[in-house]
């Protein structure tokens, strides 16, 4: 660990001027994974401004029926929240899904979309990682990639990349089209989470579309009038990644789809809206096959690498399964 | 002397208990030396196999506080004659990845930490060999195997006998490397007092420690002492000296002060050993009624460049089932990998995932009950040292196992049970342990007042060893507990083999039963059954394995009975209950006993379905080495375990009747998980662990 600066700010506003004159420095919000990072040497942030007590810890609701999350709520507190648990269980159960209850009570919600990608080769600094050395390489493209990416990977050039994004809470929070609310040195600006995250590229250092300095401050949520749900399958039942997980909501009218909503994590480097199966789906049938057809047709973009193909006929199974409960418990 | 009840049997709660949960129990990290500790940290080496061209100490050198930076160029010389990983900072040579290169000493462990990161290392290295497959040309027959077995056991003519069987089975088995990661990382403290050494330790017996260090700082044993009273496990991985204790040493003769070194869980992956993959070819022959004709398990593993350490993974095939042709085979391969030690119940923890499955897969062939074809193979005797058995239980194992779990009436057909979405199978394995018996000295002293103190150089690694020897010692000595004083855990007392191979209660309890024999005798005799007002001391042991050893042929037996549930859509995996019934002989501590079955058990689950350290087969290093990348269960993977034992004293075994339970409970529960995984699926997944990709593998979808 190298050593740094711990500075605190009177406000947000303050923090995000701080850290917008410490090119090198970083937010410090529950560090759970940024602590981890800076103890094995991936991060080096020369400074840290604390915004652990600068941001709302208030879950408050919206005129339209959505939640206002503050950054700073933790994850067991919003994964309790009884609003969050009947208007949106799919993200309370992604929560629940995710971590240990440890780090639930320590994790915030602002930091939990932060969360770095937990490749064996981008947390060793002495391994090739385009992401943490750009240009070094990818040690996983043909090293040990099992829980790797299948989908958007940079699979050539100096960006090559097949990290994954780690968290749960972000895919349930892509499913219902949250907006990641920002404050930078030039003011506030509101994000659809479909924008945050963000492909390798060629540039598969940046995990975000965030700018240096910005601060995320809280989470909107717009109103979901119909069930949802998240399923997440693991290598063992309790504190591992997301082998594929899937967020979904349905709204069926008399056996119609009018509505789906579809993400999957552990299958990219950004949490996966899954558009062409949506859209497949709308207006359609609420049937087993039709739902294994349009998992199929976004699945069919996917490029496994040679370890992770079983992740296709996982999630394509996951999509298929979590949809026909959502029908379940539409009737 | 009154006459008390017997309080070897009870399940006595744990006398450091209340020390370990205030915290207030010190472990070696905790120990206060009565001086400023001073903290190392080491730099390891990132490729594999070569030679340091450049080591550049200067930048680190220079940090505040730091104190001194070790290397092959300044660090003392060591003495010849170490076990191969232990001479640390005597050459440039590199052999394996995370190999210590250098060394730094500061005041604090974050300086030291931030100053290994300034050493400036350069290498020469070669492209790392670290790939096993049975089909290299290299592999070669070890002089002999762990604990002391021959390398091959050859019994009439098993290929004919495959030739002409009525049903054979051949399949192929794949265990991967394994970490042992007890919680409690590997540390060393150590000080120097002229040329004295004091080490607290985290260690499985201080004596071992004691040698090797002796040996290399040129020093008399009695110059050196090593502390360890407290152990956050071990698995095996804290049985031999490390590199740990003698860079400690080293550094702290350097700088003249206690310094301190703590392994970070990262580099537990290279510095203190892991089990050997496995690869194992089983081949099986029976007659129609399923009574086995041949047995041939021939494995292939490896071992480090540096040093050689053999697992003994097909010696329980030579003993559990019949057959009259019979063969056991070891091949090693030499790779650029860090030595491999003993982790749990080696030999017998992979052995017997493969031969239990082939046992399995023989009875499936049969279309029989795989209990019914063990049973019909139990052999009157050992079927290659053709001697008695001390006692040998694993039939009752077997049966009362499967009455508490309800296993009759299953379908012995697969994929026949769902319950929503999952699959639901049962699977049945054997388990088996030697029992063994060391070498122990023990030393008891009764004071005027009646109270008694125990002194031996055993360990408590987690066991539960300080209250069962209390136990012993108690009804040894016609006592209560509350009369004991126990002292283990420290060089300075009499001297005994450490916690491994499951022989700590046999060996240490047989000491202390003896001895305490010869003081009552003594009171008796010398004092008129008086206790004289200034005491008694007396000092006895055992020499090691007792007088039926040779005429005899023992171990602990077991049976475990598994449900498991897969997720018909994912390939995840899960264990809702399981029974196993054991055949420990006599057992010393109810609650503690439990405690070790139970944690063997879990450690096998664990092993089917989650354990493997995954090496990267171009860079040649551990990707997944720390506790997030490496999975071991969690409470949330294991269900109901039924627990039992069939409370049968070996008379033969040792002075307690007892068969030694600390590995037992492993074996073979990696065969009956991966058994029942066949039952729920269909599926044969015969490389371990058993993760969903391999669900989808096997139903070729990926």
């Amino acid at each position: 660990m190298r050593e740094f600066r711990y500075e605190q700010a009177p406000d947000a506003a303050g923090a995000v001027a701080l850290l917008a004159g410490a090119p090198g420095g970083a937010f410090l919000g529950g560090g759970t994974n940024l602590v981890d990072l800076m103890k094995l040497g991936v991060a080096t942030p020369d400074v840290l401004v604390d915004v652990r007590e600068l941001t709302s810890r208030e879950i408050t609701d919206l005129p339209d029926g959505g939640l206002r999350i503050g950054a700073g709520v933790p994850n067991a507190d919003l994964a309790a929240d009884r609003r969050v648990r009947e208007r949106f269980p799919v993200l309370s159960q992604a929560l629940l899904a995710g971590a240990s209850g440890q780090l639930r009570n320590r994790a915030t919600t602002g930091g939990n979309l932060l969360q770095r990608t937990r490749c064996g080769y981008f947390t060793d600094v002495t391994k090739p990682c385009n992401k943490r050395a750009p240009g070094s390489g990818c040690g996983a493209l043909e090293g040990v990639h099992r829980n790797h990416a299948i989908l958007g990977q940079t699979l050539e050039g100096p960006g090559t990349c097949v990290a994954t994004h780690p968290s749960d809470m972000a895919v349930a929070m892509l499913a219902v089209d949250a907006v990641v609310r920002v404050l930078g040195p030039d003011g506030e600006r509101a994000v659809p989470i479909a924008e945050l995250h963000r492909l390798p590229g060629d540039d598969p250092s940046r995990d975000t579309t965030l700018r240096h300095g910005e601060l995320i401050t809280a989470i909107d949520l717009p109103a979901l009038a119909f069930p949802s749900r998240y399923r997440k399958a693991r290598e063992r039942a309790s504190f591992a990644f997301a082998l594929v997980s899937v967020a979904a909501a349905l709204r069926v009218e008399d056996g119609v789809v009018r509505d789906v909503r579809l993400a999957l994590g552990g299958v990219a480097h950004k949490p996966w809206r899954v558009q062409a199966a949506e859209q497949a789906l709308v207006g359609g049938p609420a049937t087993e096959e039709a739902f294994a057809a349009a998992a199929r047709a976004e699945l069919d973009a996917a490029t496994p690498l040679r370890d992770n193909r079983f992740k296709v006929p996982l999630a394509r199974n996951l999509v298929v399964r979590t949809l026909l409960d959502l029908v379940e418990v539409s009737r | 002397m009154t006459t008390i009840d017997r309080v070897v049997g009870a399940g006595v709660d744990r006398i450091d208990g209340p020390a370990k949960v205030r915290g207030t129990a010190p472990y070696a990290y905790e120990q206060d030396p009565g001086e400023p500790i001073a903290h190392l940290a080491v730099v390891q080496s990132t490729v594999n196999r070569g030679r340091v061209t450049r080591l550049d100490p200067a930048r680190a050198e220079a940090m505040t506080g730091v104190l001194t930076v070790l290397t092959p160029d300044n660090a003392p010389r060591l003495a010849e004659g170490l076990a191969s990983d232990l001479p640390v900072l005597q050459s440039l040579d590199v052999a394996y990845q995370g190999q210590v290169v250098a060394a730094v000493v500061a005041e604090t462990s974050e300086i030291a930490r931030a100053a290994v990161g300034a050493v400036l290392v350069e290498y020469a290295a070669e492209e790392p060999d670290v790939v096993l497959s049975a089909d290299r040309q290299d592999l070669y027959a070890p002089e002999q195997v762990n604990a002391g077995f021959a390398t091959d056991s050859i019994i009439g003519d098993v290929d004919q006998a495959l030739g002409a069987a009525a049903v054979t089975v051949d399949a192929t088995y794949e265990t991967p490397t394994q970490h042992n990661n007890p919680i409690e990382m590997h540390t060393s403290m150590a000080r120097w007092d002229g040329d004295s050494l004091t080490m607290w330790d985290a260690n499985q017996g201080p004596h071992t420690i004691v040698n090797d260090l002796a040996k290399g700082f040129g020093l008399d044993r009695g110059q050196v002492r090593v502390i360890s009273p407290y152990v956050g496990g071990a698995f095996g991985s804290k049985a031999f000296t490390h590199p740990n204790q003698m860079l400690a040493a080293m550094a702290a003769r350097v700088v003249a002060r206690t310094v301190v070194f703590e392994l970070s869980r990262q580099q537990m992956f290279s510095l203190v050993g892991h089990r050997t993959p496995t690869i194992q070819r089983v081949r099986l022959g029976a007659d129609a009624d399923g009574r086995l004709t041949a047995i041939s398990h021939e494995v292939v593993e490896h071992t480090a460049r540096i040093m050689e350490f053999a697992e003994q993974t097909a010696t329980p095939t030579r003993l559990m089932y019949a057959a009259e042709n019979r063969r056991t085979t070891h091949r090693l391969a030499r790779l650029d990998v860090p030595p491999p030690t003993i982790m749990r119940a080696p030999g017998e923890t992979p052995g017997m995932f493969a031969l239990e499955s082939a046992m399995d897969e023989l009875a499936a062939a049969l279309g029989m009950d795989p209990i019914e074809l063990r049973i019909r193979n139990e052999p009157a005797q050992d079927p290659e040292r053709h001697v008695p058995w001390s006692s040998r239980h694993l039939v009752e194992c077997l049966r009362t196992g499967a009455e508490r779990f309800g296993w009759a009436g299953r379908d012995l057909r697969p994929r026949k049970r769902t319950e929503g979405r999952w699959l639901v199978g049962t699977g049945v394995a054997s388990a088996t342990y030697p029992t063994r018996r060391r070498r122990a000295q023990c030393r008891i002293s009764v004071d005027g007042r009646g109270r008694y103190t125990v002194e031996i150089d055993g360990s408590d690694i987690g066991t539960g060893a300080w209250t069962a020897l209390s136990q012993i010692a108690a009804d040894a000595l016609a006592t209560d507990l509350g009369s004991i004083e126990l002292h283990i855990g420290d060089s300075r007392l009499p001297r005994a083999g450490g916690a491994g191979g499951s022989t700590g209660l046999a060996s240490w309890g047989s000491a202390i039963v003896l001895t305490a024999r010869d003081l009552r005798r003594r009171l008796d005799d010398e004092y008129g059954g008086q206790l004289p007002a200034d005491g008694v001391s007396v000092d006895g042991g055992v020499e090691g394995e007792g007088p039926h050893a040779k005429t005899h042929s023992m171990h602990a037996f077991g049976a475990h009975l598994v449900e498991v549930r897969v997720d018909q859509d994912t390939g995840e995996v899960r264990v809702p209950r399981a029974t196993s019934v054991y055949d420990g002989g006599t057992i010393v501590n109810a609650k503690t006993a439990r405690s070790q079955f139970l944690g063997g058990f879990s450690m096998g689950v664990s092993m089917a379905l989650h354990e493997e350290s995954l090496i990267d087969p171009r860079l040649g290093h551990y990707v997944n080495h720390d506790l997030a990348g490496y999975h071991v269960a969690t409470n949330a993977d294991i269900g109901e375990l039924d627990i039992s034992w069939l409370d049968e004293p070996d008379e033969l075994a040792n002075e307690l009747g007892l068969k030694g339970i600390g590995e037992i409970g492993i074996t073979g529960a990696a065969a009956a998980v991966a058994n029942a995984y066949w039952h729920a699926t269909g599926l044969r997944v015969r490389d371990l662990p058993i993760t969903p990709d391999k669900y989808f593998r096997e139903l070729d979808l990926a």
